[in-house]
């Protein structure tokens, strides 16, 4: 039996997949999900092999729940949305199935999945697969809890072995990600790499300070002191204007 | 630069009217100056004759000339050519005629002063004529300009309307395909308020004003439709005085303020949301109030001003020439919006 989990925050358009669904004896419906945090609940408790996510969804959306999971299982994406399209195959999702759909075009989304089954799912997401909100928040996991983190409350980035160190005013976060990823989806005039370990929000800088010969460290407004590489300092200089 | 006929012949009459003035005038002061009666009145008749040719010549150029001031100086010097011209050919036509040897020396005698009025006439002729074609085009200019100014407006008043977002409709057909396998007569309902909600937002103008109850009729099928798609988590409350009711609006101002208010609502909270609205009439405006909650401590207060606000805002910036318009407020968990219609100011423009 394959386990599937539908996670949309409609019910009619919930009630679609199941019907749908309901034409496959071998899929099994586990579960039903109307936002991100039951999804991520739900997936952790089933282990499903297939879902089928909306994207637009209260708190988090699609893209950012998926961040969320370490193993992901198999992804159809179901929205009214187009333009995200490349960012679900980024995130190496089945298929991409435009509300509303038909029939015709829910079982070709299978055959595809059941064609996907035989070949080895890549790992994990494509570190481009940054979701339509991920400028301006970053979605993070403490414990059992799902943070949504405005990016104006982060202090700001470090790497961390494999995965990334968000600092903020009540301590920091974890999220296995990239400095390359942050550095490329955040916006570019707040967020500087100052450092091949750093990434820095401009808003909680106060001072740069030299710290011997060539080198400088960046003090921020909590005291915390943030190293400069020396094309770090450099480019800190040209966005500020100095 | 093209006239109206009636008004170049008013023109033309009026220029008439002023050489046969000077005429008399000059008729008198050659009485007075002791010419005989048929000597005057062939002197000034012929004199101002000719400045009428002179000045009617000067007036056909400025109406060609383009109006620049290098320009000016050549309608000048055209103006003393002719004048020139005229009054060689002045002097030749009174010596024709038979006179007394005290007429001809009387000719000789005011030959200069005659040359200096006639030059006079025909510039001040050439430079009214020019001054007024001029003030003519910058009225013209002005007028084209504010007409392309009405019309920029008009187009962005009808773009910033037609900001149906294609995911609502997309949402909802989603909707009625699956009640169609489960609740066709819920299906049907469901077609039948998106037409009623479709016809609403396409028949109505840009700048056409409604009343708040027609407003509040439309907005009601928008609701409604929003209730199916999102089930028990959505209720509205929507109150309206009696007085405001009657009071107007422009057409399809609310739905986008509402929508804005159901996604932030729905989309920024989980469990039920309210989103209430209030329409009060106060003091010469019409105030609404749209509430809807959301999370302060997640919330990007950037994304409060979205699109469909923003448009709201301009539109009311275009229609009333007033950015105060619209506010809005975070007040613990509840975002605000706030719209204020002045009432004595509007004017139906269609």
């Amino acid at each position: 039996m394959t386990k599937v989990i539908i996670i949309d925050d409609e019910p009619l358009a919930r009630g679609i997949v199941r019907e749908y669904i309901g034409a496959y004896p071998q899929l099994e419906i586990v579960a039903e999900c109307d936002n991100g945090f039951e999804g991520v609940k739900a997936i952790a408790g089933y282990q499903p092999d297939l879902i089928f996510l909306d994207i637009q969804m209260p708190k988090i959306n699609g893209f950012e729940m998926l961040e969320l999971i370490e193993n992901p299982p198999a992804v159809i994406f179901t929205t009214a949305f187009d333009e995200f399209a490349i960012k679900a195959f980024d995130a190496h999702a089945i298929d991409y199935l435009l509300k509303p759909f038909s029939k015709d075009r829910f079982e070709k989304a299978i055959s595809k999945w059941l064609g996907a089954q035989s070949r080895p799912l890549p790992e994990g997401l494509s570190e481009e697969a940054s979701s339509p909100e991920s400028h301006n928040r970053v979605v993070v996991k403490k414990g059992q809890n799902i943070v949504v983190l405005p990016v104006q409350r982060i202090h700001y980035f470090e790497a961390f072995d494999d995965y990334i160190k968000i600092h903020t005013a009540e301590g920091f976060y974890l999220k296995k990600k990239t400095m390359a990823y942050f550095e490329k989806t955040l916006d570019a005039a707040q967020f500087v790499r100052v450092h091949r370990s750093y990434l820095l929000n401009l808003q909680e800088l106060t001072r740069i300070e030299p710290l011997e010969k060539d080198n400088h460290v960046a003090l921020l407004k909590n005291g915390t002191r943030v190293p400069l590489s020396q094309s770090g300092y450099a480019k800190l200089k040209s966005v500020l204007g100095i | 630069m093209q006239q109206p006929k009636s008004q170049l012949h008013f023109f033309a009459l009026l220029y008439m009217g002023w050489c046969l003035l000077w005429a008399f005038i000059q008729f008198f002061i050659l009485r007075y100056y002791g010419l005989t009666f048929s000597q005057s009145v062939r002197d000034a008749a012929l004199t101002q004759s000719v400045i009428m040719l002179d000045g009617y010549v000067i007036l056909t150029i400025v109406r060609y000339f383009r109006h620049t001031w290098k320009n000016s100086a050549y309608i000048i010097a055209s103006s003393l050519m002719l004048a020139y011209l005229g009054w060689v050919g002045l002097n030749e036509v009174l010596t024709y005629f038979p006179a007394d040897e005290n007429y001809l020396t009387w000719l000789k005698n005011v030959t200069v002063i005659r040359f200096v009025f006639m030059a006079l006439m025909v510039v001040i002729t050439g430079v009214q004529g020019w001054v007024l074609v001029y003030i003519r085009e910058q009225q013209q200019n002005e007028l084209l300009l504010k007409e392309n100014e009405r019309m920029v407006r008009e187009a962005e008043l009808s773009d910033l309307r037609q900001q149906l977002q294609p995911h609502f409709l997309f949402n909802s057909l989603n909707s009625i395909s699956a009640l169609a396998a489960t609740d066709s007569t819920l299906a049907r309902k469901m077609i039948e308020q998106l037409s009623d909600f479709l016809r609403g937002t396409v028949k109505k103008n840009a700048n056409q004003l409604v009343l708040l109850s027609e407003e509040l009729q439309h907005l009601q099928l928008y609701l409604d439709i929003e209730k199916v798609r999102f089930g028990h988590r959505l209720v509205t409350n929507i109150k309206a005085d009696e007085a405001a009711l009657s009071l107007r609006l422009p057409s399809l101002l609310l739905q986008p303020l509402v929508e804005n208010a159901i996604k932030f609502g729905l989309y920024d909270t989980i469990g039920e949301v309210i989103i209430s609205l209030e329409a009060k009439a106060t003091q010469g405006y019409l105030f609404v109030e749209i509430k809807n909650p959301f999370d302060a401590e997640t919330s990007i207060p950037k994304t409060g001003t979205g699109f469909g606000l923003r448009s709201v805002k301009r539109r009311l910036s275009l229609l009333f020439y007033r950015n105060d318009l619209l506010t809005t407020e975070q007040k613990e968990n509840f975002y605000i919006t706030t719209i204020k219609i002045p009432q004595k100011e509007l004017v139906t423009e269609n």
